[in-house]
């Protein structure tokens, strides 16, 4: 695991990752990981929450570990579960080998790491450290929710046959939500909080220019320019993120392109608007803009 | 934990009860602190972050955090303020205030402000100012929506509920036959279609624009689902007008298609429209239908009361809103609140802001 001391020096190894932080997002994440509490991520869909846990774990060289948050994951799914079947079969091959069994010792074996099927945040713990990507939380319901916290206060678990496992060194953890449902109180208040805004038209250049190197400066800021307009205006049913300009810039670039041109803007508008509604917008945008 | 710390530990304890009293429900003293003593307490900026990461939990908390920092820390160097002063300051006492930052006279301002929404929420929504009417208007954003869910037939597995026999079968074939645990499943949920019919004749007008604002926020919330139309002299359909996602523009678009803007009223026509060219077709099937009138019928109430009990009939639910209803002394004068009352499942105020956020939870719960 790679060591920093200050924001500044966090945001420079985001840098060499391609991720660009800004002050504020390099100094919670310093916070964060000074602080040992989770990373609360707030913001647009396509800001970069779940981009920023990858970038961490490439800059820090530790591995990353993602909980994918959906309706009705339960602890069994997060935690840990036991091989049912390989228990079994453990036992059957036992029994076919015909010799005396000792129970005592075969319950203990039944009940060990080898039967034990590790889900990320037990693997995060073990792995520590380690970042454990919690996404879209807003998706699970309460009940997970009081479970996550519960293991995010003391980054511990109990497994009854197995005992206590406790993490060396606290993994970095992130918690990523798009809003669609308020997150208890309790959780936020256990972590660090952050709103990622839509970056201004610097930033997301530099952003784009980051993540896509090999395509031209004057394509990428027309293209972010075109995206942060259509933004200000708030005309659309859903606003662009720096995803969607991100592959917007790749399409065109993929056309062969050094330009923002009409033509290939039009074909590549898949990649901006996934809304019928909004094509119609747009093209008209285009038009004004390039036409 | 370093000196310069400890120098103004005061300081940002006055700072976050002042958040505390303008209604920042996460505000964590002690992480605060602990987080500046990663940080240089005496760097603006790194105060700034420090704070908002750990004094803040949602979008509407950043908005107020930005402004009560600006005020809190103009031009004050944050080391130098005595700390007892501010802290008895902004607890509220006045003392004389030898040295006067203008920290907290801009506090009281805030907190000042914070109640003022609270006032605004229960302000009838006829009578405000056009300034008041423009910080009402940044209330909806923060509305919660909730939207009406069904139960289909379908099933879907689920950690608790009935026992999924088929597939607590599937999984112990998986393991030779052996027990395992059982299998669960719930009966899987949509949401439910939503009809809003806005009453926009002259008797409505005051509260029409509120009404088509609300709308606007239901359709952004659940796009498809939502179907708005007006009511007036006929029946408009704005729903397309309203699916832009700025209120301003969307309220614009909608008043260029709505020809009979506070005109008169045929209510019953206009429900006739909707029952016939729209309700039967879908829109209102299994819908829950919210109509916003105060029931002024200029033609025949017995229309009315006809399409008003079809429209029962067809929807799942039917929920009336007259802005009249949470008024004192309010009763179901009008020729045309009478004809329908029979065949409305509930009817309930809105008036009010806070009377909008009470129909979001009976829309929710019928």
């Amino acid at each position: 695991m790679k060591t920093h001391s200050s924001p500044a020096e966090l945001a420079d190894l985001l840098a060499a990752v391609d991720y660009v932080a800004d002050e504020g997002l390099a100094t919670v994440c310093h916070l964060a990981l000074a602080l040992e509490r989770p990373l609360m991520l707030e913001g647009e869909p396509g800001t970069g929450k779940t981009a920023l846990a990858t970038a961490l774990a490439d800059a820090l060289d530790i591995p990353l570990i993602r909980l994918q948050c959906y309706e009705g994951i339960d602890a069994q799914q997060a935690l840990y579960d036991w091989d049912f079947a390989r228990q079994i079969l453990h036992l059957r091959t036992l029994e076919a080998s015909g010799g005396d069994v000792d129970v005592d010792a075969t319950e203990g074996v039944l009940h060990s790491e080898r039967f034990l099927l590790a889900r990320p945040v037990l693997r995060a713990l073990q792995q520590s450290p380690a970042v454990l990507l919690v996404d879209e939380i807003d998706r699970a319901d309460d009940e997970f929710e009081a479970f996550l916290l519960e293991t995010l206060s003391d980054y511990q678990v109990s497994i009854p046959e197995l005992g206590t496992i406790r993490a060396e060194t606290p993994p970095v953890v992130v918690l990523t939500s798009n809003r669609t449902r308020d997150v208890h109180d309790a959780l936020k208040r256990r972590c660090l909080y952050h709103w990622i805004d839509h970056p201004d038209l610097d930033r997301e250049v530099e952003i784009v220019r980051a993540r896509l190197p090999q395509v031209s400066e004057r394509l990428t800021r027309r293209v972010v320019e075109v995206v942060q307009r259509l933004r200000a205006e708030n005309r659309l049913v859903k606003l662009p993120g720096v995803a969607e300009t991100i592959d917007w810039a790749r399409a065109v670039h993929e056309l062969g392109r050094d330009e923002l041109e009409f033509d290939a803007a039009l074909l590549t508008l898949g990649a901006l608007s996934k809304y019928r509604e909004d094509t119609e917008h747009l093209r008209a945008v285009l038009t004004e803009q390039l036409g | 934990m370093t000196e310069p710390v400890a120098g103004v530990l005061g300081e940002m304890v006055g700072f976050c009860q002042a958040l505390r009293r303008a209604g920042l429900s996460a505000v964590r003293t002690d992480l605060f602190v602990a987080a500046l003593d990663q940080l240089e307490p005496m760097r603006r900026d790194d105060v700034y972050w420090a704070g908002r990461a750990t004094l803040c939990a949602s979008p509407d908390d950043v908005e107020v955090y930005d402004r009560l920092f600006a005020d809190w820390f103009s031009g004050v160097n944050v080391g130098r303020v005595p700390a007892s002063t501010t802290v008895t300051l902004a607890s509220g006492a006045r003392d004389d205030g030898d040295d006067g930052p203008q920290g907290p006279d801009e506090v009281e301002d805030l907190a000042m402000l914070a109640s003022r929404a609270e006032v605004l929420r229960h302000r009838d929504v006829a009578d405000l100012s056009p300034a008041e009417a423009r910080h009402l208007a940044a209330l909806y954003a923060r509305l919660r929506v909730r939207l009406p869910w069904r139960e289909v037939r379908r099933r879907e597995p689920h950690h608790r509920g009935e026992v999924d026999v088929a597939a607590t079968l599937r999984a112990r074939l998986r393991l030779a036959g052996e027990p395992g645990p059982l299998q669960h499943r719930r009966r899987r949920r949509k949401p439910r279609r939503m009809a809003v019919l806005v009453d926009v004749s002259r008797s409505m007008a005051p509260y029409a624009d509120q009404m088509l604002r609300l709308a606007h926020r239901l359709v952004g919330a659940a796009p498809g689902r939502v179907e708005v139309f007006t009511m007036g002299t006929r029946l408009t359909r704005v729903t397309r007008a309203l699916r832009v996602g700025d209120a301003e523009r969307a309220l614009v678009a909608a008043g260029e298609v709505i020809p009979d803007w506070s005109g008169g009223t045929r209510l019953g026509e206009a429900l006739e429209a909707f029952v016939d060219r729209w309700g039967r077709r879908g829109v209102a099937r299994g819908a829950v239908v919210v109509v916003v009138s105060d029931g002024w019928e200029r033609g025949d109430p017995s229309l009315l009361a006809q399409q008003a009990a079809q429209l029962q009939r067809v929807a799942h639910r039917v929920v009336w809103v007259n802005p009249h209803r949470g008024k004192p002394g309010f009763a179901p004068v009008q020729s045309g609140m009478n004809a329908v009352l029979p065949y409305v499942d509930q009817l309930v105020a809105g008036h009010t802001f806070a009377t909008f956020e009470e129909l979001m939870e009976v829309v929710e719960r019928v």
